[in-house]
């Protein structure tokens, strides 16, 4: 070793041209709550259409239950819960986190009153009302709008994910959601719930591994380290849940089990996003080598070798 | 209306009249001695604190890269690359070469000793700047990209999003920093203090366009110096972040420095990202539909 | 410098050398040294120069440079030596320069001897006193002066060096010439001969150059010297520091003057000095043995009165033809009106020198208890001198020490934090010294001058208090003599006339009383019967009717005005900026610039213009103050009677010498030889190509205990210590660390002392890089971080290769930033003429891993003295 060059090098010293991100565990975590909370606020929605009572009560009860520990978690993330109202003193379109930010307590004061309605029988014009919007829209944005937020970096495994996340994001807000609700809802009213669940696992499952083909050898990440592991996690915990509430999901004890392994599994896929960001912003070469071979093929404007 | 157009393009734009010329910095690392005088200068000046005493062992830099506690860093690369040509050789040997049998000044058997002032570019399109959910990051009337500590809140979004890495969180106070191109000192009519204390010029401060045509004539001479692998990085306006308000000469591949050779900004992408997220959404909603289809109690 | 020229200092300055064509930067960093200073090379490179660096490591300065030379630590006078036989041997001489304005003709008395004939020694040798009597050196039909011998330069650091005085030749212009520079006894003839056998392939040999390198070299010079091109050298203590440290110095000389490129723009050879009022050190010296403006300290025996003293050192011609003015006019200063012609101005106040008190000698006293107490003000010795363990065990045996610094450093901590203490060899409860720390003032919080590298002085002004109870040197000796007056008040002692009756007097201000420093510049600069101050020292009479501390500086002062502040924007005047600050001589920016222009007094080109002779307005003028009779015709030729300046010709640019030319052959004024001539370094794996003799004979070597040497080439041993040492600077520290390692803005840059290796010794010695490596000498034994660099290659010398350690020096045990001192390994072998230390060359041995604590330390280093067979 010697602190002389003897062979082309493409890094500095090996080290990382991007900063890790600083987020800490609560992110990933809110990840999963936010989308829990929103595919659940859409299951509650049809159940109530639909008339299924008792899937609409316990679909509302995740729904306000996630949403109201995800800015827990973000506050804590933060330091101080002033610091999360800063955020509310601008919207920015470019700012997928100020988007988001808007989305989740828009969300926040819809499920609410949804769920006082269906729960409490309150406030049952608004809570129509946040319940279709709640259900609609608000959900549906808060369990994708967090692939946004990652996939807007300059992290390789996170933005050129950027097509495929989302989907991700809301196949494993589904499986979650429908696990959820299997868990808290009679059997005999949770077949929504059961298809739910296994619908968003199967979407999770596709996505992910389309993302991973698409990202060639930028998705090394999810076979290494933390990520390697969150990801395998995620895969047996989502095939099994799914397994389970397909075959016993009619009982009682199935559906809890199965419930449980989709909600870990759902969990787990976040946590490997997360760990596969933060890999992918160490390794130098994930960042260089897309942009050589967009070089390679660009036009001499954009080649910086001949920039000028 | 596409996100792209709604971008935060705010300068001069929201300051007419009182927006300034827009000034950066040409940054020549040909004529860099490494003496490191712009790294403290800036953290004097800055009040930026101290961050380690560690023995690298690589070359003469200690310091490591730019971060919350490094608004300007030196780096120091160190180079006896391989005579002879070898089949697809990778640019930086194909560089060092053309070097090597042109100019006399790497005649040391082809040893070199590359040194470069990096810091923040003040980019044209500021990922940094997009992402802030606080509006803490703006854009000033001088078009440079600067962080106000009152306002930022530790979110941390700028740090992933800067295509050079060269925000990060102060551990201790969770907030982002980086270089201000001493927006205090500009405001006062004084250079920034970096381009002050620097003996050889090698950062050269003023308006972008004037900077843009020294830069294009200092490589000029240097090419027909012989100077092959002299190169213009973040000069052009057509690249991934607009042309970057400080921008560099550099002596080989941007990457042997640590920086991205096509850096993009990642909002350009941000429209096709929402697209694919309504898609999503929309998927969530059908599906969880179909999930009821003729089940009526 | 001063031998060669007349002065001793820069001969151009900073901003001149944007002028060249060809800059060698030969022992000296100047990019990491200077860096504010290397902006011009740059400058001069951007306008197409060539820049070249001649070093043993590829530095930031070989980084930016057209050419690196890797050249072996010690080598550079067979270098020199083979540029001047280059140059001679094809005729790239500038003829009518060298015929003009060097003594190429002068013919050498039939006694002299060269080193080519007595096998490496010069005629004179004294073997008993190992040192030279040089009245064989001198020129043909001149007698010798007596103060010759005596007449030596001392200095504690690396420093002095640079300032030499001029050599001294009495009768005016040489008798016997030979315009056909044919005469075999002709200095040209001489140098000819010395320098045969410095050959492209000797140089090879010795430097570990190859020959294509040093052609290259040699060929960029000549093609860049001339009437339309001109080369300039800069140096610093890579040439300085070693056992033959003043002839390297002279070796440049001599190819700058055969080349014609001194005194002329774009020329000259660049000394740069090191702390910021170094060159102001040595001009009004903090020296044991010279008086300012490099009067000679006078000497018991051979200066029995002032006209004895006066005689001694007025040569018939030349400006020290008015030696007697300007020690009349010193002792004026000193002693005012109790200064009469009655009483010899005070002469006999002045005290005498007894001896060698230069820094090292010094401490060899004080380990033998000869001295009681000691004042070390701006100087950190325990980490900055050569023999750090010397250095401590030294102050150990002191009764009192001040030390006046910013914070605690090693030196005045020596007696609690030590390596001896560390290794239990000695406990603080043993150490009797009485230790004073004294706060210090910085120069942001005092007035005052800096005399920088290029004799510019320049003003700083108090920007705020000092802190507490910190105060300036200027406060504390005003104060002390103050103290000590009133304490002898009483006394009719006669032995304290010399203290109770100087002039000491100056008017204080701020709560502190600090003392006026314009009044004390004002002194120096001088004033007339009349009070008035002054204009330049061509005022100063012998008659003790004006007064003037320190003569070349007279003029700083002029009109009252304090000079040295002069401030007027680079952008407002000529690029020669002569209204910025203050350059002595009389504001002279290049000196001996009478050589810019041709004997006619024209430029010797339009490209080249500097200063010449208006025809018209009958004076010389030009670009820069001339440095030279103004009204001087070039054509003028003294008559046999005319003495000092007037004694010289029209055409004889080197005023300061006795004859007006530059000394190719120095005839006396150097301890150590006439002609520079290539010697081993005191401790060299290698022996003298040249001669039976491997080191400098003259080097003056300290016989301690505590002192031993290695073993060099063909002694058995050698092999213990196969390395050779260097030690330099970082850009990021500060010489001994006192005002950078305290810095975390600073210490973080470089936060540990290592060492730097090429990859093969690493190999060689299985060192890890970025791991640890312990160093080790006869004197002791560090530990450093290991940086495996190609910056460094092991050279061919002698056929096999040879593999150079490079330490930076800076680290002590205290500070932010810790670490062991390099000067722990050196031992102390001094140029005879400056008595600087041989820091840049030492030999030692590497290994790996870290040192051993307590008294394994001591044991480890004992061993290998055992192995080396050293008592
Ligand atoms: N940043 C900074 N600047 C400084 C100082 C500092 O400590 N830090 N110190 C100041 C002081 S006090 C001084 S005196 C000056 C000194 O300024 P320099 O003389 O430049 O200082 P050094 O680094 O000691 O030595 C210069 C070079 O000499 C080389 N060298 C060693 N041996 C030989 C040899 O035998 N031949 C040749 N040709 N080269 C050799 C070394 O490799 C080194 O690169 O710098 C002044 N400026
Ligand atoms: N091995 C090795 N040894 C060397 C050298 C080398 O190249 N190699 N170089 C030699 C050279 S050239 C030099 S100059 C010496 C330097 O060696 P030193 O002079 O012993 O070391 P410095 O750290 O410069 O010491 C200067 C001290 O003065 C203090 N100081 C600064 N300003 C003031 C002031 O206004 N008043 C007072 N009272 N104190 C002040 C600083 O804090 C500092 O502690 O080292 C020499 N030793
Ligand atoms: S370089 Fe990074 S931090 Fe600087 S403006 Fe561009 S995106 Fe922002
Ligand atoms: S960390 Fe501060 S500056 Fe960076 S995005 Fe968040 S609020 Fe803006
Ligand atoms: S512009 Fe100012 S803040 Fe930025 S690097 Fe330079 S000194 Fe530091
Ligand atoms: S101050 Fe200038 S020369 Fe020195 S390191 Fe910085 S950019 Fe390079
Ligand atoms: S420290 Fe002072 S003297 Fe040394 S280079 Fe910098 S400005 Fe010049
Ligand atoms: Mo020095």
């Amino acid at each position: 070793m010697s602190a002389t060059q003897t062979s082309p090098t493409h890094s500095y010293y090996g080290r990382a041209i991007l900063k890790e991100p600083v987020w800490t565990w609560e992110i990933p975590a809110y990840f999963f709550t936010g989308g829990l909370a929103g595919a659940s606020a859409t299951l509650g929605l049809m159940a109530d259409v639909t008339g299924n009572k008792p899937l609409a009560r316990s679909a509302w009860t995740a729904a306000l239950a996630g949403v109201s520990v995800s800015p827990v978690f973000l506050i804590s993330d933060l330091g101080r819960p002033e610091r999360f109202l800063n955020m509310l003193r601008v919207f920015k379109i470019t700012s997928p986190m100020s988007v988001g930010s808007w989305i989740l307590s828009a969300a926040g004061g819809a499920f609410t009153a949804s769920f006082a309605r269906v729960r409490l029988q309150r406030l049952t014009r608004i809570g129509a009302a946040g319940g279709a919007l709640g259900g609609a829209v608000l959900g549906p944005a808060l369990s994708t709008y967090t692939a946004v937020l990652v996939a807007d970096t300059a992290i390789p495994a996170w933005h050129e994910a950027r097509r495929q996340l989302p989907f991700v994001f809301a196949g494993s807000s589904m499986a979650a959601a429908g696990a959820a609700a299997c868990i808290l809802t009679p059997v005999a009213n949770a077949g929504p719930a059961r298809r739910v669940a296994v619908a968003g696992a199967t979407l999770e499952g596709v996505a992910s591994q389309v993302m991973e083909r698409h990202l060639g050898t930028l998705g090394r990440p999810y076979h290494e380290e933390a990520a390697g592991r969150f990801s395998l996690a995620a895969k047996s915990l989502t095939v099994a849940g799914a397994a389970v509430i397909t075959r016993f999901g009619r009982r009682r004890l199935g559906a809890a089990t199965g419930g449980l392994l989709l909600l870990g599994g759902s969990m787990c896929e976040r946590f490997a996003v997360y760990h596969a960001g933060i890999q992918s912003a160490r390794d130098p070469q994930a960042t260089v080598g897309p942009q050589r071979a967009r070089t390679a093929t660009a036009t001499p404007a954009n080649a910086p070798l001949t920039a000028g | 209306m596409s996100i792209e157009s709604l971008r935060v393009q705010s300068w001069p734009g929201s300051y007419e009249p009182a927006a300034k010329p827009r000034v950066g910095f040409f940054t020549d690392t040909s004529v860099c001695i490494g003496c490191k005088a712009c790294e403290v200068a800036c953290k004097e000046w800055n009040r930026v604190p101290e961050d380690g005493l560690k023995f690298t062992g690589d070359s003469y830099d200690n310091t490591g890269g730019l971060g919350a506690d490094t608004w300007r860093h030196v780096a120091f690369i160190e180079q006896q690359l391989p005579l002879g040509l070898d089949e697809g050789a990778p640019l930086v040997t194909q560089a060092a070469r053309a070097e090597l049998d042109t100019v006399p000044v790497h005649k040391d058997a082809g040893l070199r000793w590359l040194m470069s002032a990096d810091v923040c570019k003040h980019c044209t399109e500021a990922a940094c700047l997009d992402v802030c959910p606080t509006g803490s990051l703006f854009r000033t009337e001088y078009g440079t990209v600067v962080v106000q500590e009152d306002i930022c809140n530790g979110c941390g979004y700028c740090i992933p999003a800067c295509p050079f890495g060269v925000l990060d969180q102060r551990k201790d106070d969770g907030r982002a920093w980086k270089c201000t191109l001493c927006y205090d000192r500009l405001k006062d009519d004084q250079e920034p203090a970096c381009a002050k204390a620097c003996p050889t010029d090698s950062i050269q401060f003023g308006e972008l366009d004037e900077l843009r045509h020294q830069a294009d004539e200092r490589l000029r001479v240097l090419k027909h110096g012989g100077v092959a692998e002299a190169r213009l990085y973040g000069r052009d306006d057509q690249d991934g972040v607009g042309g970057f308000g400080a921008f560099f000469l550099l002596l080989d591949e941007p990457e042997v420095y640590g920086l991205p050779p096509d850096p993009r900004v990642c909002t350009r992408d941000l429209g096709e990202t929402w697209k694919a997220a309504a898609a999503a959404a929309a998927v969530l909603v059908g599906t969880v539909l179909a999930t009821f289809a003729g089940h009526r109690p | 410098m001063g031998t060669s020229f007349g002065r001793g200092g820069a001969t151009t300055f900073q901003q001149d050398l944007q002028n060249s064509d060809c800059i060698v930067i030969m022992g000296s960093n100047m990019a990491e040294n200077h860096p504010v200073g290397f902006q011009w090379p740059m400058e001069a490179k951007r306008r197409g120069a060539k820049l070249i660096h001649i070093d043993p490591r590829f530095s930031r300065t070989s980084a930016v440079s057209d050419l690196h030379v890797p050249i072996r630590a010690g080598s550079d006078i067979a270098f020199l030596g083979g540029v001047i036989n280059y140059i001679l041997e094809r005729g790239r001489w500038f003829e009518e320069y060298v015929k003009a304005y060097t003594n190429a003709a002068t013919i050498i008395g039939e006694e002299f001897r060269d080193t080519e004939d007595l096998d490496g020694l010069f005629s004179g040798w004294d073997a008993d006193t190992s040192s030279y009597n040089t009245s064989t050196w001198q020129y043909e039909g001149f007698a010798t002066t007596a103060a010759a011998g005596q007449r030596e330069e001392g200095a504690s650091l690396g420093e002095q060096a640079h300032g030499a005085h001029s050599g001294e030749l009495n009768g005016g212009a040489p008798p016997s010439v030979d315009p056909t520079l044919t005469n075999p006894r002709c200095v040209f003839q001489l140098l000819r001969k010395h320098y045969a056998r410095y050959t492209p392939e000797f140089v090879a040999q010795v430097c570990g150059v190859p020959p294509e390198l040093f052609e290259q070299v040699a060929e960029a010079l000549c093609e860049n010297s001339g009437r339309e091109r001109t080369s300039a050298f800069v140096y610093s203590v890579g040439w300085t520091q070693h056992s033959v440290g003043v002839q390297y110095i002279r070796a440049a000389a001599i190819v700058q003057l055969l080349l014609g490129n001194m005194g002329r723009p774009g020329g000259g050879i660049m000394a740069l000095r090191g702390h910021a009022s170094i060159q102001g050190s040595t001009d009004i010296p903090t020296l044991y043995n010279i008086l300012p403006g490099y009067l000679p300290m006078p000497h018991p025996v051979v200066h029995p009165s002032l006209a004895a003293y006066v005689e001694a050192m007025t040569p018939e011609a030349g400006f020290w033809g008015h030696a007697d003015a300007y020690a009349t006019s010193l002792l004026k200063a000193w002693w005012g009106e109790q200064a009469t012609e009655e009483n010899d101005y005070c002469f006999d106040y002045l005290p005498r020198i007894t001896g060698d008190h230069s820094h090292y000698t010094t401490v060899a006293d004080m380990i033998e208890g000869k001295v009681e107490g000691y004042f070390v003000m701006g100087e950190n010795p325990v980490v900055g001198s050569a023999n750090a363990r010397m250095q401590r065990l030294g102050l150990a045996k002191l009764k009192w020490l001040v030390v006046r610094d910013f914070v605690e450093i090693e030196t005045a901590a020596f007696w609690r934090d030590s390596v001896e203490i560390e290794a239990g060899e000695v406990r603080p409860e043993e150490i009797d010294t009485e230790v004073f720390l004294m706060p210090a003032a910085a120069h942001t919080e005092k007035d005052g001058t800096f005399t920088n590298t290029q004799r510019l002085l320049q003003w700083h002004h108090k920007a705020i208090e000092p802190p507490g109870d910190a105060r300036s040197e200027l406060w504390f000796m005003y104060h002390l003599g103050q103290r000590v007056r009133e304490k002898l008040a009483a006394s009719a002692d006669p032995k304290d006339r010399p203290i109770l009756e100087l002039t000491w007097d100056y008017p204080t201000e701020g709560r502190h009383d600090d003392p006026s420093a314009e009044a004390v510049l004002a002194e120096i600069n001088g004033c007339g019967p009349d009070g008035q101050p002054l204009s330049g020292y061509t005022d100063l009479k012998a008659d003790g009717s004006t007064s003037c501390g320190c003569w070349i500086y007279c003029g700083c002062f002029a009109e009252g005005v304090n000079q040295t502040a002069r401030r007027k924007p680079g952008s407002e005047q000529s690029w020669v900026a002569p209204e910025w600050g203050w350059a002595w001589p009389m504001n002279r920016r290049i000196i001996y610039n009478r050589a810019s222009a041709d004997p006619e007094g024209n430029p010797w080109s339009e490209r080249k213009r500097y200063v010449w002779w208006d025809a018209e307005k009958a004076k010389w003028t030009g670009h820069d103050v001339p440095d030279f009779k103004v009204d001087m015709p070039p054509d003028y030729v003294p008559d046999d009677d005319a003495t000092a300046e007037d004694a010289l010709r029209g055409d004889a640019p080197f005023i300061m010498q006795a004859d007006g030319r530059g000394w190719l052959f120095v005839p006396s004024g150097l301890t150590d030889g006439p002609l520079p001539t290539h010697y081993e370094p005191v401790e060299s794996p290698f022996p003298n190509l040249l001669y039976e003799r491997d080191a400098n004979p003259a080097a003056q070597r300290l016989w301690n205990s505590e002192n031993p040497y290695h073993p060099s080439h063909g002694h058995p041993g050698t092999d213990v210590f196969p390395y050779v040492a260097m030690t330099y600077r970082l850009t990021e520290h500060h010489t001994a660390g006192g005002m950078s390692r305290t810095l975390p803005y600073l210490a973080e840059l470089q936060p540990e002392f290592f060492c730097e290796v090429s990859p093969e010794l690493a190999a060689e010695r299985e060192l890890e890089h970025a791991g640890w490596a312990t160093i080790v000498t006869a004197r002791g034994a560090v530990e450093a971080r290991v940086m495996v660099t190609s910056r460094l290659r092991p050279l061919v010398v002698h056929g096999r290769p040879v593999h150079q350690v490079g330490l930076p020096y800076h680290w002590g045990r205290l500070g932010y930033s810790k670490g062991d001192s390099a000067n722990e390994l050196l031992g102390i072998a001094m140029d005879s003429n400056v008595h600087i230390s041989e820091y840049k060359v030492s030999t030692c041995d590497i290994r790996p891993g870290r040192r051993p604590r307590g008294r394994e330390l001591r044991k480890l280093v004992e061993a290998y003295r055992t192995r080396a067979g050293i008592g």
